[in-house]
């Protein structure tokens, strides 16, 4: 597991070589694979792959589904409102962007 | 141990009604959530709240809490009282899943229990661990190995949640954005001898960089130059990640003119862009020379700064 270099463990960005299944992310999750289903119908995930064995979502959507999977469990907020939060704050972390950026 | 007022902490008075103290939490709740709020030390406040609203949403515990009256004097040591408890019953679970990180205050009087047990070893895997860390952006820029200290909550032996230290030195990938995760596999929790160990996964956000900031793959980098450097051209040298490179800024240039250098953003299969946007400095009229050059420019340009405001 560990590189004799350094004895550092190498790390890899899930996010890019990660290409997920319905099963594999609602595990990742602890989540029932309906919920993933659900937050797909809703948008706020999106399929990036359809192979023989069904959905394929990149890495990126476990970071996704976990801070849906929060907002709702602590703020009890339904899974529309879920989705709606999640469109408002990226597009708040946008601007915020742009400002820093002083464009 | 800490005495811990709920009612100031919900910003509710000790005679307030349940609809009350329900309307506080959800406000509190969407003002300190991690996950939305920007404001300093919201995780912890959002814990807070979420333990004293545990505790004054549940007739039972309210009661019982109620009894202490308002805590021991200031800089007094609290100590349950003896006969703590006694004639109440706490109904219902607990910590509900997630939200296991409560004070000693609220276990020495609740205890720990209804607290998320260990979850049996899933198809003999071991559960997966989820961090974050504050990358610098170097890392990202040439890979190498970092340190990061993880408090990592597990459950002991005993069913108590302990807040691990764990020192992990990791090659960070090159090329990693905030916002991206690493995989570490095999460093979750263990599973049983013959099962394998669950995955740890850390997300990564990057710390405020002194000289460049980050859009994506892109670096932004803001360029003081001088007014003539900009109005005539020049060369000036320029830092950019892989080291200084000499900068042709064009003729005629002004403030906010942004210059890209293609592919010295953060490397990728394809790189981002360095932009370099054009700050202008003026010399300070410090003394008589200096002064006399302002007053020529002024003579010699016809120039008025504020045309498009129409005056």
């Amino acid at each position: 597991m560990r590189t004799a270099r350094e004895d550092a463990l190498p790390g890899v960005i899930f996010d890019e070589y990660a290409k997920l299944s319905v099963d594999e992310l609602s595990r990742l999750c602890a989540v029932d694979r309906t919920y993933i289903v659900e937050l797909v119908e809703e948008g706020v995930l999106s399929v990036v792959e359809v192979d023989a064995a069904g959905w394929r979502f990149s890495g990126a959507a476990l970071r996704r589904a976990r801070t849906a999977l929060r907002l709702q469990r602590d703020l009890e907020i339904n899974l529309p409102g879920v989705a709606l939060a999640l469109e408002l704050l990226e597009e708040l972390e946008a601007l915020r962007r742009e400002l820093k950026l002083g464009r | 141990m800490e005495f811990k007022d709920y009612y100031k902490v919900m910003g509710v008075p000790r005679d307030a009604t349940e609809a009350q103290i329900k309307q506080a939490y959800r406000k509190l709740a969407r003002k300190y959530h991690p996950d939305v709020s920007k404001e300093k030390n919201a995780e912890a406040r959002f814990k807070e709240v979420g333990e004293a609203y545990e505790v004054l949403k549940s007739p039972e515990k309210r009661a019982a809490y109620d009894q202490l009256g308002q805590g021991p004097r200031p800089g007094e040591d609290f100590r349950p009282p003896p006969d703590w408890g006694s004639g109440f019953e706490f109904s219902g679970a607990g910590p509900g899943a997630g939200k296991a990180d409560y004070s000693d205050f609220f276990e020495s009087l609740f205890g720990a229990g209804g607290r998320r047990t260990q979850r049996g070893f899933n198809n003999g895997r071991g559960e997966d661990h989820h961090a974050k860390v504050l990358l610098d952006l170097e890392a990202s820029l040439q890979g190498g190995s970092r340190t990061f200290t993880l408090r990592l909550p597990e459950i002991d032996a005993q069913g108590h949640l302990v807040s691990n230290e764990r020192v992990l030195n990791v090659q960070v990938p090159k090329g990693i954005l905030p916002g991206q995760t690493i995989r570490l596999a095999g460093q979750g929790s263990s599973a049983g001898p013959a099962g394998t160990a669950g995955d740890l996964f850390i997300e990564v956000e990057f710390q405020p960089h002194p000289v460049y900031r980050v859009d994506g793959r892109d670096l932004y980098l803001d360029l003081p130059v001088a007014p003539w450097e900009a109005a005539l051209g020049a060369t000036v040298k320029i830092p950019t990640p892989g080291g200084p490179v000499d900068l042709k800024i064009p003729p005629g240039s002004h403030a906010g003119t942004k210059l890209r250098l293609k592919g010295r953003g953060i490397p990728a299969s394809i790189p981002g862009d360095l932009y370099v946007v054009l700050q202008i400095a003026l010399p300070a009229a410090a003394d008589e020379k200096a002064k006399a050059a302002y007053r020529a420019m002024a003579d010699a340009l016809p120039f008025n700064p504020r045309a498009s405001l129409g005056v």
